[in-house]
């Protein structure tokens, strides 16, 4: 604890230094702008991810027609000639949606954002440990970034085969006609993992060293704890994500042969390394979500998390036994079906941990004072949509049912309701929640909240018929399944993902505008104005549209000819009229000053200012003197005070 | 949901598709449990004025239930699917009624049939292109081997599926119960022309299967 205090002195020395525009927005060491870094990176980048999702799902909906918005591209285009996707373009995107949702999305922002953001300010320190490395992890994460967009722009085309680029469709050029591509992934890859190991030999020193008194670590909050496993998941798993990139450029640069068949290597070498990090890697992807829905729902309950030390020793368990089921991943892969046994066993032993996770945010609700506020509705999506994913993950690891689900829409929908439906609405709740701490102004809640439903909504219509795609036997990756008999029946299904994903991305607006008007303070009365139209107007678009495609489906006339579209309008009018009367009514000044603590929380961010100042906490760093989740503690007359408040005798006796 | 699976005409489907009824029940009935409880809990405790949360960190016994159960259960999802997969994965059969070998490349795959002396590499092996020919009832091995990339032999009416890695041979195996023609997309992403990558395994009933026999080997008895 005295080097805290001998760092806290010295730094308030240096508290009031002067820097220049680079040295305090660009080249920043100041873990929270660093942390906003990260956000805008992430953010950035889920755009471009998600537009290329909306490219291939209509490609899947009405193959080899032109996509929307995209005619004006000309005939001799390799990619989309006339606006209509070629088959290379097509696992192109699918390559890069994913490859940029996982790691230039995901990553940035739970890890790279809510990490680095939160970890000081709970723990009650002045900074990481090493802020210049933190500087450095941002910036380095930005080459790799650049390196991974340069890769568009070569001859050949981006990394096309799969984000989980299997050997040797990916090590030899010949087999996918993509050159310098592929090289560009794999760099990028690796550079990205040089940014990860720095931030997480960072967040470990930091959390081992730097808590602030009476801090200790059962006083933790569980999104700190769930950084703390993520970071030495991380610091594990990415270097051999790594080794394989780097074997991976060696083969095709540079004439090696670890995964080349022909001359004595091994293409199952490329899938056992992929995986080995790939299945760490996507604990890393959620368990900071998880940290983030306990602290939402314990807040918004008023209640202290239901069984605090079991959600410790369950993440723990997670991050152990994430080493041991990779294999899961290649059941089918021609691998000695006896891993097969060995690894169905490990695999269905990780389920217990996240169902005692689940079943003690449920402990965490019952009995409390719930309030709906939008941060907690993030938080809950979190829980009930991460439960679906997991009960479909059941069935993929039953190395039997595998047989026939692998490969297929069933495991996209599996992966996409536990990274989407848990991961990205933790990440909107998360920044609902800390917004406020970190930018100072609050975020509009009705606007919120009208996009928080309008996600909820589409993201199922959009993710759940995937099931029933794969059930039917729909293989994943594929450009026209219309190539295929046994497929036909399904393409309605197809049709109505798609529609739904083009609403879920429509229905991303009002974010846009809440987050940009909230922190810029666009408060002009014009704008509101516009905010509201544009965001009712998206509503009222949908329905019109869900009305017009479904009397079209229904009736299998066109919709003119029975005032379909008459009826349709009107229906758009209604809702649109409704939208915004709700927004009118409801949305305040956008970006109002925040309060210190508008959520009423005990967790020691928000005893800091908000937002907090350079130091965060002032001349003295906070004592802690009750645990993160002590609300509605008897004896005491709010149902809340501060971390640094000791608890009413009459609660330290009650509490167990 | 599980009646999307497509029509089964194996005998491995039969157990595939049982685990999947079971995995299907046991989720199903988790999800509904662990839904209306959460209903449940948001509306009794719904915030009220003057009501206050309950101060409790939790129940070690309630822990030890919740823990215990699931891995009960899954214990014994895990015995229930051991045993199927030994037949269906793990030990190949020594004696199958017939032998096939199937090679994968992009984009087709290449058939080749040992002939009346049921040995490969002998003047009477025949290869197809995309055409798996099978008699009814009977038991196939198919030795997979790659001449690429890695490419999935699938066919979902069976519900069988497996990677075809180059450099490896890789059997498996299956009995067809039911005639007809069905298609064998490839299901592991091989390059641009992995859509449309499909065969067709065609299940015979004995006498159409006698007629194929003689109506493939007999072109071949000049050459011999």
């Amino acid at each position: 604890m005295s080097d805290s205090t001998a760092a806290a002195a010295t730094h308030d020395a240096h508290i009031h230094h002067e820097g220049g525009f680079w040295t305090t927005y660009v080249f920043s060491t100041d873990h929270k702008t660093i942390a906003k870094q990260f956000l805008w990176l992430g953010l950035l980048m889920m755009v471009l991810g998600g537009v290329f999702a909306l490219m291939f799902r209509w490609q899947l909906a009405w193959p080899e027609t032109p996509v929307w918005g995209f005619g004006w591209v000309s005939e001799e285009s390799n990619n989309m000639p006339t606006g209509i996707i070629t088959p290379n373009f097509y696992n192109m995107l699918v390559t890069m949606h994913a490859t940029i949702m996982v790691f230039a999305v995901v990553m940035p922002i739970l890890v790279g954002c809510f990490g680095n953001f939160l970890i000081p300010l709970m723990i009650g320190a002045r900074d990481m440990a090493f802020p210049t490395l933190n500087m450095l992890s941002f910036w380095v994460a930005v080459v790799g970034g650049a390196i991974m967009l340069a890769g568009f722009f070569v001859e050949g085309g981006h990394a096309a085969s799969g984000w989980t680029a299997y050997a040797p469709l990916s090590t030899v050029e010949k087999y996918t006609g993509v050159g310098w591509g592929q090289n560009l992934w794999a760099i990028s890859l690796f550079v990205l993992s040089i940014s990860s190991l720095m931030g997480s030999i960072n967040y470990i020193t930091t959390l081992i060293n730097m808590r602030t008194q009476g801090m200790n670590w059962f006083r933790l909050p569980l999104v700190i704890w769930s950084l703390f496993v993520t970071a030495i998941l991380a610091l594990l798993a990415l270097p051999v994500l790594s080794a394989a990139t780097a074997l991976m450029i060696f083969d095709r640069v540079f004439g090696t042969t670890f995964f080349n068949p022909a001359q004595g290597g091994e293409p199952l070498l490329w899938q056992h390394l992929f995986w080995y990090f790939g299945h760490p890697e996507v604990y890393i992807l959620i368990l900071p979500g998880m940290g983030i829905a306990s602290d939402l729902l314990s807040v918004f309950s008023r209640k202290p998390i239901f069984g605090y030390r079991a959600m410790v020793y369950a993440m723990l368990a997670i991050a152990f036994l994430s080493w041991i089921v990779w294999g899961h991943h290649m059941f089918q892969s021609g691998m000695n079906p006896a891993l097969g046994s060995a690894f169905m066993m490990t695999t269905l032993v990780i389920a217990i941990p996240s169902a005692i996770k689940t079943f003690n945010w449920l402990g965490t609700l019952w009995g409390g004072s719930i309030r709906f506020t939008l941060p907690m509705l993030h938080g809950l999506a979190f829980v009930i949509l991460f439960v679906i994913g997991g009960l479909s993950g059941i069935f993929m690891a039953a190395n039997v049912v595998d047989i026939f689900i692998h490969d297929t829409y069933f495991i996209v929908a599996h992966f996409h309701y536990v990274i989407f439906g848990g991961s990205m609405f933790a990440i909107f709740g998360g920044i609902a929640y800390w917004f406020p701490k970190m930018f100072g102004h609050r975020m509009d809640e009705a606007l919120g909240k009208v996009h928080f439903w309008l996600t909820f909504i589409f993201f199922n219509l959009a993710f759940f018929p995937m099931h029933i795609l794969g059930v039917g036997g729909s293989m994943r990756r594929i450009y026209n399944p219309m190539q295929y008999d046994f497929l036909k029946d399904l393409q309605p299904m197809n049709i109505f993902i798609t529609l739904s994903a083009l609403a879920l991305g429509l229905g991303q607006i009002p974010f846009v505008f809440n987050f940009l008007a909230s922190l810029f303070r666009w408060n002009a009365r014009w704008f509101r104005l516009l905010a509201q139209a544009a965001t009712a107007f998206v509503c009222g678009f949908i329905a019109y549209r869900a009305v017009a495609v479904g009397l079209e489906g229904v009736t299998g006339a066109e919709p003119a000819t029975m005032g379909g579209r008459t009826f349709a309008g009107v229906v758009f009018l209604v809702v649109f009229a409704l939208i915004f009367r709700y927004l009118a009514r409801n949305m305040g000044e956008l970006g109002a000053r925040a309060p210190q603590n508008p959520w009423n929380a005990i967790t020691l961010e928000w005893v800091a200012p908000t937002p907090p100042p350079h130091g965060n906490f002032g001349a003295a760093l906070p004592v802690v003197r009750r645990g993160p989740y002590e609300y509605s503690a008897p004896g005491e007359e709010d149902d809340w005070a501060p971390q640094t408040k000791p608890l009413p005798a009459q609660a330290a006796a009650a509490a167990h | 949901m599980l009646r999307w699976l497509p029509e089964n005409i194996s005998l491995e489907g039969l157990e595939i598709d049982y685990l999947f009824y079971v995995s299907y029940y046991l989720t199903a009935v988790t999800f509904v449990l662990v839904a209306a409880a959460m209903v449940a809990f948001l509306i009794l405790y719904r915030s009220r004025p003057g009501v206050r949360a309950k101060y409790t960190h939790g129940n070690t016994t309630l822990e030890i239930i919740w823990t215990v159960v699931p891995a009960v259960i899954l214990l014994v999802f895990i015995f229930m699917s051991q045993a199927s997969w030994a037949r269906l994965k793990l030990n190949p059969p020594a004696n199958p009624d017939l032998r096939v070998e199937v090679t994968a490349k992009q984009f087709n795959w290449i058939v080749r049939y040992p002939g009346p002396d049921g040995k490969f590499g002998t003047p009477d092996d025949v290869t197809l292109d995309n055409q798996l020919n099978v008699p009814v009832n009977k038991q196939v091995l198919i030795t997979l081997k790659g001449e690429d990339v890695i490419h999935s032999f699938f066919i979902p009416q069976a519900r069988m599926k497996q990677d075809v890695v180059p450099g490896r041979e890789i059997p498996l195996w299956f009995t067809l119960t039911k005639p007809g023609k069905y298609e064998i997309p490839c299901a592991e992403l091989c390059g641009f022309g992995h859509s449309g990558m499909k065969g067709e395994v065609v299940v015979h009933t004995p006498e159409s299967y006698q007629a194929w026999v003689e109506k493939t080997w007999a072109a071949k008895k000049p050459a011999q």
